[in-house]
Order: structure tokens, then sequence, then C-alpha cells
């Protein structure tokens, strides 16, 4: 049995005796017999530490870990710079607890001030919160930050990523804000839908840019049909793809959402990853969560401080906007340090080859019969439509190794490339498929 | 010194190869035209900045860390191992069942783990934190409700004592807080609990051990209460690690329950986070759980329930998080496990009784994993208020005790030691407390003055409300 | 602690000043003093309804939000916006921080003259 604990058996039964105990089971005494457990747990043995990696070790090696991955939907394989796992290993901030003590926590605090600037500059956005935990949680708590007394609908693109639209739709099951959802047409948001739908009572829109099947939407004039109607909008979008296309800003949203882990984190199963969350400035204390403001200490030395803290939910409790109490802070670190490493260059660098990749792929799958389904402008992401079932399709790449797209139907494929994917690998992908 | 204004034009570090395929731009209409400013540093710099920072940080590593109702316990290193293997950390969410076995196995082993522990019978790990698994938890409750047509519920019960999330929380599922005064004894009031219970409650949201440290004896009969009134019973297992292989939460009539694995379950707090706030349900709650669950035997697959509340985040869950947690558990096993949870309630009495004679205890009594000081005498004698206190054991390389919290307190210090925390490491922090005791009676002023050996001394918190500066401005 | 004479009290520690049919409500000199340093506050619009008893604006400090509630029953008809930019007026100067002016007044709860309020508060420090 492996153990954390200090104190041997004789240390601890001095201590029990020093505090007028005998046992363990007297200083447990108190508990009323009827809740206690009666003949232990019922789970394994521990184990010493070689056994437990052993053990451990077998269970990751039952999953397969792709070489190469042309399937994103939500989990994007980017380059990760090896300084990222070397800043986010670091002791004193990997555990540390939410910086409550502003005086001994000045490093983490700093970080996630340099982080809320980055997302401001990165969105073009004017306040950042210190993150959510995940893109989709942003997007419900960006659409909850919205709800206005006399406003309390909110309308969703059906071509955002299917788990965002299912979070969100969870938590409108919880706060009771009716959620119109806006049909697709032709793999984009359907405006005249939008135009027909938005009324007084609605508080808020949520698109998606690139959205789920990769299309660009037509943003600047949905951003014009929501203010028109007063309404708050709010644009879910990838990071990477900032480092070329236009902000949110730059589309009038007033609220930009996303998942950070494109910048620097693994795919990981699903988790963990990051939400980011940045709004115009007159929206600022509707933001959700935790932020970071500069002060000065007593002797005028600059610092930085949990601010605007009237907020959360641990003030005001019941009257609170929403429970968020932790932020993702070691995530937003790493993504942090992906910034910082791959300066603004790097990153419209990564984006700038995400879309050319995805561009020379889509190009040739079109030539043996995987027609490109996109009728708009996409970036990183594209539809394939086939005569070869996507499982067969899927499955021939399986084998040698590939992780193909992901499959929206029995023909239907959703790629992604990335700066990660080399030209030789998207023609072995055409090479295979042409023999399927 | 941000790492903006260590920035140099042109500096910074080559991480990309040329592109290999023809360069598509997007159209210039949709073109970024906002001048991108992130920071342009050499590796060299950009990781000194870095351990700047990190120096500048303080975490259970670096010293004690006796921070109330948030289980600062050892972070074990093997769990960064385990968690950084390519197995886990390099496997797509969205891969085909046969591929991901290995991942799904993790989460059927740690839910049967937990399931034991606690005494529930499925678990979801979808909840990225404690907070969101409440919020997940209400929403089962609320699902049950309707989906037996009773739509009367609107309220759910709190306790005056309980943590701030609790009553966000159930505001987020769209229902009306009760707050009920706690007793003199910092437990439950059974009258004003059955003064209230009624066809109109959804449910009660309790800790136990509560956030006072003391373990409620009378909690069959709270639950029962809360049961005959057609509610159901919520758990906050933000102090399960008071009594693990002790009692139950499922034994006590609780049908749902949220743990921390970044408390209980050893896996570090990140600064804030990742953490993971798995929910756990009794069988008649199954059936609304949010994501999958895991099923089979030889072949293991996702199902999803039948009349799940749909999906409370993107995937999974922090599923890194869980793979940590599942090293702990296996490390520890059925002995480790009670006896981590009896040497936290160990400790903690022992630095109670040690320090009782000087301090008032807010209960003294038997304490469970943590115990609540309340310096509202010291601070009339003296003007040293708990925040002085807590200031003080900062320039003594301690992390001060959660402050002000429980709110029924007057001048609360909520200290929990736990049991990854030596015999040596207590007794000089009971020499710290005492020492600081004395100097609030003797110089008081110097402790108003506290921490001096810190990075910066106390900061204007007002000024930085006031006129908010939330990010850097670049010229 | 501060009064001003010609104003009314109420004992949840609103200052009142009645013209015309137009209440001006504020925070008293006392409130202000034991809420802190405050930092934040949270108005209502032009044209809402507001009831005896019933909070219609709050404040926040540092670490605490307060409700604050309105003596009479009316329609708002002014609200004081200067206050969102600067909430330290309150803290400076609380007779002249009024937070709105009510109208179309129905209903006002029993208010304190300057004399009977600082009884009231100082009984309720014993």
């Amino acid at each position: 049995m492996g153990s954390y604990i200090p104190n041997t058996e004789n240390e601890q039964s001095q201590m029990l005796s020093e505090i007028g105990f005998q046992s363990m089971e007297e200083l447990f005494g108190h508990i009323p017999d009827e809740v206690k457990v009666k003949d232990g747990l019922n789970i394994p043995e521990g184990m010493s530490e070689l056994e437990v990696r052993k053990s451990m070790q077998k269970i990751a090696g039952k999953n397969r870990v792709f070489e190469t991955i042309f399937r994103g939907a939500g989990a994007y394989r980017h380059f990760i710079p090896s300084i990222v796992k070397s800043v986010i290993s670091k002791e004193n901030l990997l555990t540390a607890y939410t910086p409550y003590q502003a005086e001994i926590s000045q490093g983490i605090l700093q970080s996630i001030f340099e982080y809320q600037t980055m997302i401001c500059d990165l969105t073009g956005m004017d306040t950042s919160n210190a993150s959510v935990y995940d893109g989709a949680t942003a997007a419900a708590e960006g659409i909850a930050m919205c709800k206005e007394r006399k406003r309390k609908k909110a309308m969703i693109s059906a071509t955002v990523l299917p788990y965002v639209l299912e979070t969100v739709k969870t938590y409108c099951f919880g706060n009771g804000m009716e959620l119109v959802v806006i049909p697709e047409k032709d793999g984009v948001t359907d405006v005249e839908f939008l135009k027909e739908n938005i009324d007084k009572e609605t508080a808020c829109v949520y698109i998606q840019h690139p959205n789920y099947y990769g299309n660009l939407e037509d943003a600047e004039n949905i951003g014009n049909i929501v203010h028109e109607a007063g309404a708050k909008y709010i644009m879910g979008v990838n990071p990477i793809s900032l480092g070329v296309l236009k902000t949110p800003r730059e589309y009038g949203a007033d609220v930009a959402v996303g998942d950070g882990q494109p910048l620097g984190l693994s795919i990981a199963f699903g988790g963990p990853y990051l939400g980011f969350m940045a709004c115009v400035e007159g929206m600022t204390r509707k933001l959700p969560g935790r932020i970071v403001g500069q002060t000065v200490d007593h002797n005028g030395k600059t610092g930085y401080v949990l601010t605007l803290q009237a907020r959360e939910q641990h003030i005001r409790r019941e009257k609170a906007s929403s429970n968020v109490c932790s932020n993702q802070a070691l995530c937003a670190l790493a993504v942090s340090v992906y910034m910082a490493a791959m300066g603004n260059e790097g990153l419209a660098n990564a984006a700038i080859q995400s879309t050319s990749k995805a561009h020379y792929l889509a190009a040739e799958l079109e030539k043996i019969g995987f027609a490109v389904e996109n009728k708009t402008d996409f970036f990183h992401e594209f539809v394939t439509k086939s005569e070869t079932p996507a499982e067969t399709a899927l499955k021939a790449l399986e084998e040698q190794g590939i992780l193909g797209g992901y499959p929206l139907d029995d023909h239907r494929i959703l790629w992604c490339c990335t700066e990660v994917n080399s030209k030789e690998e998207m023609d072995a992908v055409v090479r295979i498929l042409k023999e399927v | 010194m941000l790492v903006f204004e260590k920035s140099r034009p042109g500096r910074g570090c080559s991480m990309l190869p040329a592109c290999d395929v023809e360069i598509v731009l997007p159209k210039e209409k949709d073109k970024r035209e906002l001048a991108l400013h992130m920071p342009e540093l050499s590796e060299n710099e950009l990781s000194r900045h870095y351990t700047e920072l990190a120096k500048k940080s303080h975490g259970v590593n670096d010293g004690f860390y006796p921070l109330g109702s948030c289980t600062m316990k050892y972070n074990p290193k093997i769990n960064e191992d385990m968690a950084a293997l390519p197995g886990f950390t390099e496997v797509h969410p969205l891969q085909p069942a046969h591929t991901v076995q290995g991942c799904m196995e993790v989460m059927k082993e740690t839910e049967e783990y937990l399931c034991e522990i606690t005494g529930m019978d499925h678990m979801t790990f979808q909840p990225a934190a404690g907070a969101h698994g409440e919020f997940t938890g209400l929403l089962l409750i609320k699902a049950y409700h309707e989906s037996r047509g009773d739509k009367k519920r609107t309220k759910i019960i709190v306790p005056d004592s309980a943590h701030g999330t609790n009553p966000a929380s159930a505001v987020m599922a769209g229902y009306s807080v009760v707050s009920i005064p706690s007793g003199e004894d910092g437990c439950v009031d059974l009258e004003k609990l059955r003064a209230v219970a009624g066809d109109d409650i959804a449910g009660l949201m309790l800790t136990n051990p509560n956030t006072v440290g003391l373990f409620d004896k009378n909690i069959l009969e709270i639950t029962n209460i809360v049961h005959g009134c057609g509610g159901l019973c919520y758990y906050d297992g933000a102090n399960l690690n008071a009594v693990m292989g002790t009692v139950r939460p499922g034994d006590m009539g609780f049908d749902v329950i949220h743990l921390n694995l970044h408390k209980t379950f050893s896996t570090p707090h990140g600064g804030g986070g990742p953490g993971s706030g798995p929910v756990g349900c009794k069988e008649c709650l199954t059936e609304f759980l949010p994501s999958v669950l895991v099923e089979g035997e030889e072949t293991l697959s996702f199902v999803k329930s039948e009349h799940s509340i749909g999906e409370m985040k993107s995937f999974y869950g922090n599923f890194l998080v869980v793979v940590r947690a599942l090293t702990y558990l296996k490390t520890l096993g059925r002995e480790g496990i009670p006896k981590a949870s009896q040497n936290a309630v160990l400790n903690a009495n022992y630095m109670m009784n040690k320090l009782k004679d000087l301090y008032t205890m807010a209960y003294d009594e038997v304490c469970m994993h943590e115990f609540v000081m309340s310096l509202s005498d010291l601070k009339k004698k003296t003007g040293v208020s708990a925040m002085d206190i807590a200031k003080g054991l900062l320039d003594n390389g301690i992390h001060p005790p959660t402050m002000y919290f429980p709110l029924i307190v007057d001048e609360a210090l909520m200290v929990e030691p736990t049991e990854t925390e030596s015999r040596e490491t207590l007794d000089e922090a009971i020499q710290v407390f005492r020492n600081l005791y004395e100097m609030a009676e003797k110089e008081a002023e110097s402790l108003h003055a506290a921490p001096v050996t810190t990075p910066v001394t106390r900061l204007d918190e007002v000024g930085a409300a006031r006129h908010p500066v939330l990010r850097y401005q670049f010229s | 602690m501060e009064l001003r004479e010609g104003l009314l009290y109420s004992k949840s520690h609103e200052w009142v000043k009645e013209e015309d049919g137009v209440a001006i409500i504020g925070l008293t000199d006392f409130a202000q003093s034991e809420l802190g340093d405050l930092v934040f506050v949270n108005l209502p619009e032009e044209g809402d309804e507001v009831t005896v008893g019933e909070a219609f604006a709050d404040v926040e400090s540092v670490k605490a939000v307060s409700d604050v509630y309105s003596p009479v029953s009316g329609t708002v008809s002014e609200v004081n916006e200067e206050l969102l930019d600067a909430p330290e007026s309150i803290n400076e100067a609380p007779y002249d921080a009024w937070f709105v002016k009510v109208t179309d007044i129905t209903d006002k709860e029993e208010l304190l003259t300057a004399e009977e309020y600082q009884a009231f508060v100082e009984s309720e420090q014993e």
C-alpha cells in the first residue's frame, strides 16, 4: 500500500494520547454507529508506486495514439512548444490554490493579468476574465450574461459545435431563458430566419465563426441585424483562426468566447481545456468568474489582485449571476506561454498554414470523388460527401495509422488540417482513399 | 515587469517550418486588420520570466497550506507522470470506441472506486469543478421532479453556513433559496428544517461534516425530514476528506453528490484549476445523468442515459484530472483511503487542542478534518483581526487558513491541516500561531503592517475595484 | 456621525428629501461609514417601480454587497448616473450623493427626523 502520511503509527498513537484519545476509533466515537461503514470499503488493496505505474501504463496502452490526425470537431491537435510543458510543471504554480492571498500569489496573479491582456489583444475586445471551464461553458455563460429583465430570449445558430449547442440548452433548462435555434442553410446560419424571429425580447444572438463545418459566416451582416434589434452579439471563435481572420471586435461582437485548447493544450481525450470570455467595456461587470486587476501596495509598488469580486458567488450568493468559482488557471498559463512563444508571426503562421493545408487536402480529395460541400469560404475544416461510405474510408485510413475526419453521417466527413499535417501525410490520405 | 514590457521587436523563437503547400489567404474582407501585440522574447528570456513568476507564488510544495475547506494535501508526483502519458494526452475525444478502451477503463474504474467510497450507484465525470458539479446535481433533481409531473417544487434549502456556490448554483438551476439558520452548535436546527419542509421543496444541499468542521449527528433525521416532504438530498463533497471509510454519503440518506477530485483525491489545484467535480447519484437519478456512462466488461462502450439532462460541457470532463485521481486511488486502496481521512481528522484535532488555551474555538468539541477559530475576542482586546493574523502567517512562510468563512462565525479562521503534514510541521505552525497571539497583545501595530517579507505588501483593493485596470495597454 | 437638517431618515439608513411630490433618496453618513469604502453601485432604471421596504439598488464594497431599500413606493423619474463612475462620492459626501428621484408616490414608510434618527442609531449601537 502506498501512503503519503508522514506520521508513523507510533507517532499517531502519541498524538492521539496527547489530546486525550486512546485510539482512532475513540476519535471518531461521536459519529453515530448506524451510519458507520461496517466491513471496510470494497475496493482493491493499495499498491506500491512501481505497481501503480505499471497498472496505469497498461491502461494507457489500450488506447491507440494516432501519429496523424485529420479530425477536429472541437478538439484540435496543434504544435505545442516545449516551453509550455516546462512552465506549467513548475510546482509553485502547479500546486497553488486560487490566489486569495495576493502577497504570496503575485506570480499567478500576474500570469492571469498577462493572459487577460493577450485574450483581449487576440479577440480585439476590451476586457477578458481569467477563463472558465471550456468553450461550451463559455458559450453558455456568455449567453447568460446577456440576460436582462426585459430580454430573456436567446438565439443560437444550428451551425455551432454540437457540444456547444447541447451545453447551452442545458444551461437554459436551468436558468429559464427561452432558446431559439436558428436553422442552418447551405452550411451557414439562416440569416432570413434570424431577421424574421429576432425581436424586442431577444437578449442575444450566438454564432460560431468559423462554424462547425469550417465555413465563414456572414458575421458582419449578422452583427448589424442583431444590433438593430437592440440585442447583444456573441461570437464563438476558434482562437487559432484569429491569427489571420477578422476579430470579433471587427465584426461588431459584444462578447467573444471560445475554447482555448488549440493554443497549447493537448487534446487529452477532451480535457482539461479552457474557455475564454472577453467583452466590450460596457459589459465588464457582467462577465462571470474571476478577474485580475492591477493596483499598488502600501509602498506604491505595482501589484495584482482578484478584483470586482462583489459580482461573484462567494459574496452575492443567491444574487450572483453565475456560480463559477474557479478558473482554469494552469490552462490559462499554458495558453499565455503558447502565445508568447509563438509570437505575432507564429500565431499568424499557424493560422495560415492550417487554412492552406485544409484547402490543399480539400482540392485533392475533390479529385478522387470526395466532393467538398462547403459553398462559402472555409478556414481549416471542411465537409466532403462521397459514394464511398464514410465508415469504409475511415477504416482504411485507420489501418494505415491515420485518424481521418469525423463522420457526420454515412457519407459525409468533417475534415480538419492544422500546421502539423504535412503534405506527405495528406498525399497518403488521398492515396489510400483512391484505392477504397 | 510584465512580459509585454520585456518584449523587443524582432526577437522570438522559430517554431514552425515553411509551409509545404501553396499558401491560401482569406479574402480581404475576412482578413484581420487589427495588429497583434504578442510579446517577442527569446526562449531564454521567456523561460526566466516564468521562473520569476513561479518564485512569486506559493504552492503546497512550498510549505504548510492549512486553507480550510480546500484540502490542500500533497500532490503526488506519480500522478503527474501518469497524466503525461501520451496514451492519455494524445488521444482525440472523438476517436472510435475500440481505440479508446483505455480511457473508458479509466472512467469505469474510477467510477467504481468512487461509488464504493461514497455509496452511490453511478457517476459522471463531466463536471469540471465543484460548482459545476453542484449545478449538475441540482439539474438532476429538477429533471427528476419534472419527470414525475411535479412542478410545484421551486425551492432548495441551504443552511446559512453553506459555501456561496450552493445558493448561486440553486439559482442557476432555476430555484429560489430557503436559507435556514444553524443551531447554537453549528449544526442543522431540526425544528427550523421541519418548519420549511413542504411540498414546494425540491431538495436540500448539505455538507457533512459541515462548514464549521463538525459532524452533524442528526444526519439520518435530516435526510428523513427532506425525503418525507418529497425532496431529495444533495451532498456537497467539499469535506469528504474527513470521512472516507468511516461514513458514506449514500448511507446517510443522500441521493446525489459531487466530489472535488482536486481536494480529496490529491490532484493539484493549478492556481485555481483545472479541477474536476464528478457527480454521483443513486439509481433513481441515473436516467438523467449528463454525458455518457461506460458500460461493458471485456469491450467497453459509451452509453447515453435515457432521459439525460444533456451536456454540461464539451466531451467527458477534465479527463487528465481523473487519470491523476485514479492513480491516487490505486496507490492508497482499501486501507490507505480510510487512513488518509483518519489522519486528516487527527491532525486537525491535534492542532486545535494545542491552540485552544489561547485562541477561542468557535465550537469547542471534537472536530473533523478542520476547525474554526473566532478571533473576535482578540480583535476587541487588541485590535488585531483575523486578517492581521493571516498576514502575519505569510511572514512565517505559512499559507493562512481560510478567512472570514463560514459567515456565521465572526472573525473566522478555518484551519485544515490535511493528513500529509508531519507532526513537526504541525508543531512549528502551532508555535507560529502562538507567537502571533503574543505579538497581537504586545505589538499590534507590527501585525497591522504585515506582511513585510513578501514580494509586495498589502495591496490597495479599493483602488483596484473603483478604477479597474484589467489589462496592459499597448502604447 | 453627520446629519443634515431638513432631511428625513429611514430605519434602514436611507435619507429622503421631499420636494413638490418628488422624493430624493440616498444613503446616510452612518450607513456609508458602516459599509466602508464603496466601489460600485447598482442602480435601477428610469421608469422602474419601487416599493416601500424593498431593495431598489445595491452598493458594493471590496468584499461585501448590501441592498439599499426604498422608503417610498412610486416611480423612478431620475437616476444619478454619476455614482456609477464615482461611487466614492457616497463615502465623501453622502447627503449630496443621491441615488434616485421618485415621483407618483403612493406609499411612504414612517420616517424619522434628524434627532429621532440619531437616537435610533445610538440605541442600535448599544
